[in-house]
């Protein structure tokens, strides 16, 4: 791919040569010289169409510049990105996970946007409050075109044959468990034949109970700079407890019930499941029942949800010319008009609040619990995703799987994502 | 000197070359046929294995100046539960592995030698797993393992009224369940090169056996067994360094929680690939690596070394 963009860099430049010549004897009628910038995100069939159309735009109305979109498997994304930039070839502009910002600031893989280009109050005021997380020490550095979020996905079908009311989801944990427990079945053997909430620890059920159980309960996951692990408390506990009281007392799903939860929800035989706004575009192809989608259930009344983003940002190599080539290119792609093709092409949320809350985003049955969830989400900040990840994943297993008492568990997971934390601030 | 004008042309009178006898030409054409795989070991081999022992003293992280750090890594490493852990699992596919892979694919190529009917059928069926990606395999064994209703292992199981078995999902058997699909993946291998060894001992010491009386059981004892040293050394080698690398199968039937339930199926190679391309500290990766690389070489020099023929 490198060598491609090579051969057409030495391939332009006679051309540019030409082009420039022919402006000088026009007597300077335009600008003829190109500038081409590279846009990298990794590959998501919907994702790459929406860019593909957003560029399109974007060069129709900025002839100077042309924008070549780079894609790689979503498993070796960051890993090109972090390579790209020890080779000196990184793109000037790339999409990255909000979770990896501190790693590529501390990686000078990224620069702050210039204030004069993208001035806070405006971003403050037109996007949802969560694209605080891209803001460091005062500065930004970069924007999503869309937002995600989580919501209840619940079958409809299983509903109504469990006798629940399909257009009632339920919108406390008390309900909640008393219709899983309705829609759960298991055989003679005790094995489930279908459950009532399709668990998925590493997926999303761990962002359920780190940002979203965990707040319900009262408490906190992380303090307010990001610095320390806050969810070491009686809330941290009370959380855990109900989440793994689902397999363990309630018995009303199991962890791997058909290999992967959105599998169970897929084939039928899940009455619910907690799942993020990139799941809908795959459930929409669901032919065989009636689905449908309601904000998280509450506890003591309390909202909360755990609101994430790919956002956009602009290579620390990039300078002059292609410097502000990447600023209008991000400035289009975090503008109304890309963010309209993002929710028609791929159906993730706008990050701008004038295109997400019109009357007919906040009302649809899909995309309006989502909606409507993002104003009280939050966003918290991570210096190891993946890391800190595997840590709720094995204090959840622990309490599971070895009996390990909830406080213990709670504690050991506690100390060591403390320790990634603190690790990382060392640097 | 006459002979001279005897050259043919082109050789030129008195060139360096002209003048060498065969023998050293050889040498020199050998040599430049070798240039080739011995540069490209030199650079994607060679090299890199002795700048993972230099970056193993360092704490680079891909994206800043590697620092020398001394031993901090090896000793960060040696107090890490996880690292034990991982140290344990890795053995223990190594030391259950190997034996049970071993014996196995000795007793059925011992009986399928003498099988005549489909001989090359049955082969084949044994060869074809091998055949097979090693990605592709562990999903499908992966799928055999699920609970009902998915799971073919467990629903049989609880057809026939016995308890299922949560497999993937447990900490004890999730090792085991693996290890047995990294032995099912290379049987089919190791029963092909032992029939190799078994036909190639000369018949007539298994006549003259016969004709002196000697039982099977004596027979396989005293000719089979140690006929087939060379043979068993080979794969008992083979096999080792394969269980002590085992990553595909791992990674492939857990990849919901790489390495299994709180890390009980992980082997070292899947907690070097995490810590190299997911948390990027290089340094520690490649200390891991060195330690990697000092138990297969032991092992593998101790095995060479056990086994020798005396």
């Amino acid at each position: 791919m490198n060598l491609m963009t090579i051969t057409r860099r030495s391939l332009h430049r006679p051309l540019v040569a030409a082009a420039l010549a022919l402006g000088v004897l026009a007597g300077g009628a335009g600008r003829a010289q190109a500038v081409e910038i590279q846009y990298w995100q990794y590959v998501f069939d919907t994702r790459v169409q929406a860019m593909t159309e957003v560029i399109k735009q974007f060069e129709a109305e900025n002839p100077g510049i042309t924008v070549k979109q780079v894609t790689f498997p979503y498993a070796d994304y960051q890993t090109r990105l972090i390579a790209a930039k020890a080779a000196g070839r990184s793109p000037e502009v790339m999409q990255l996970f909000y979770g990896w910002l501190d790693t590529f600031i501390a990686g000078k893989l990224v620069q702050p946007l210039s204030k004069e280009a993208f001035k806070d109050a405006e971003i403050e005021k037109d996007f949802f409050p969560i694209v605080s997380a891209m803001k460091r020490n005062g500065e930004y550095y970069g924007l999503p075109t869309a937002v995600r979020a989580m919501a209840l996905f619940y079958n409809k079908d299983l509903f109504q044959k469990a006798g629940l009311d399909p257009e009632k989801p339920p919108k406390t944990l008390d309900e909640f468990v008393a219709a899983a427990k309705a829609i759960a079945k298991r055989d003679a053997g005790g094995n489930y034949q279908q459950v009532g909430i399709a668990l998925d620890i590493a997926r999303q059920d761990h962002n359920w109970w780190r940002e979203i159980l965990v707040r319900q309960y009262g408490g906190e996951s992380y303090s307010e700079d990001g610095s320390k692990v806050a969810y070491n408390t009686e809330a941290g506990a009370k959380s855990l407890e109900f989440y793994t009281g689902l397999q363990k007392v309630h018995r009303v799903g199991q962890e791997s019930f058909m290999d992967e939860g959105q599998a169970a929800f897929r084939a039928g035989l899940a009455g619910m499941v907690v799942d993020g706004t990139f799941r809908v575009a795959s459930y929409k192809t669901i032919q065989s029942f009636k689905w449908g989608v309601a904000e998280l259930p509450t506890y003591d009344g309390r909202k909360a949800n755990f609101g994430s983003y790919f956002a956009n940002a602009i290579a620390a190599s990039a300078t002059g010319e292609k410097k502000a080539a990447a600023e209008k290119f991000l400035q289009f792609i975090s503008s109304e008009k890309a963010m309209k093709v993002w929710l028609e092409k791929v159906g993730e949320l706008p990050a701008r609040r004038a295109v997400a809350m019109t009357d007919a985003n906040v009302n649809d049955p899909i995309y309006g619990p989502f909606i409507r969830a993002l104003s009280y989400a939050s966003t918290p900040p991570m210096v190891d995703e993946a890391q800190q990840r595997q840590v709720s994943i094995d204090m959840i297993n622990g309490v599971l799987l070895k009996d390990i008492p909830i406080k213990d568990a709670l504690k050991v997971a506690a100390d060591r994502e403390q320790a990634i934390l603190d690790k990382f601030k060392a640097k | 000197m006459t002979a001279a004008t005897y050259r043919p042309p082109g050789t030129g009178s008195g060139s360096a070359w002209g003048r060498l006898p065969i023998s050293t030409k050889q040498i020199i054409w050998a040599w430049a046929f070798l240039a080739l795989p011995v540069i490209f070991f030199t650079v994607v081999r060679f090299y890199p294995t002795i700048e993972a022992f230099y970056i193993s003293v360092t704490d680079w992280d891909l994206l800043n100046e590697a620092k020398f750090v001394g031993l901090d890594n090896y000793r960060r490493l040696f107090a890490d539960p996880v690292f034990w852990q991982v140290f344990r699992n890795t053995f223990a596919y190594l030391i259950f592995g190997t034996p049970i892979a071993i014996v196995l694919s000795f007793a059925i190529a011992y009986y399928l030698d003498r099988v005549t009917v489909l001989h090359g059928t049955i082969r084949a069926l044994y060869f074809l797993p091998y055949l097979t990606t090693a990605a592709a395999m562990a999903w499908v064994w992966r799928w055999f393992y699920q609970p009902v209703p998915i799971g073919v292992i467990n629903s049989m199981l609880s057809t026939l009224g016995l308890p299922t078995q949560p497999f993937l999902r447990s900490i004890e058997q999730a090792l085991p369940a693996i290890m047995a699909t990294a032995i099912w993946a290379h049987l089919g291998f190791q029963i092909i090169i032992f029939m190799a060894g078994l036909r190639a001992i000369p018949t007539s010491y298994y006549e003259a056996a016969r004709i002196d009386g000697l039982g099977e059981g004596a027979i396989l004892r005293r000719i089979t067994i140690p006929l087939l040293k060379p043979t068993t050394v080979f794969l008992v080698v083979f096999s080792s360094i394969g269980f002590l690398r085992i990553f595909d199968q791992v990674y492939n039937m857990t990849s919901n929680d790489p390495g299994g339930p709180l890390n009980s199926t992980k082997p070292l190679v899947l907690m070097i690939y995490q810590t190299a391309f997911s948390s990027y500290q290089m340094g520690y990766a490649a200390a891991q690596t060195v330690v990697l690389f000092t138990i297969l070489f032991t092992i593998s020099m101790a095995q060479l070394w056990i086994l020798r023929s005396r």
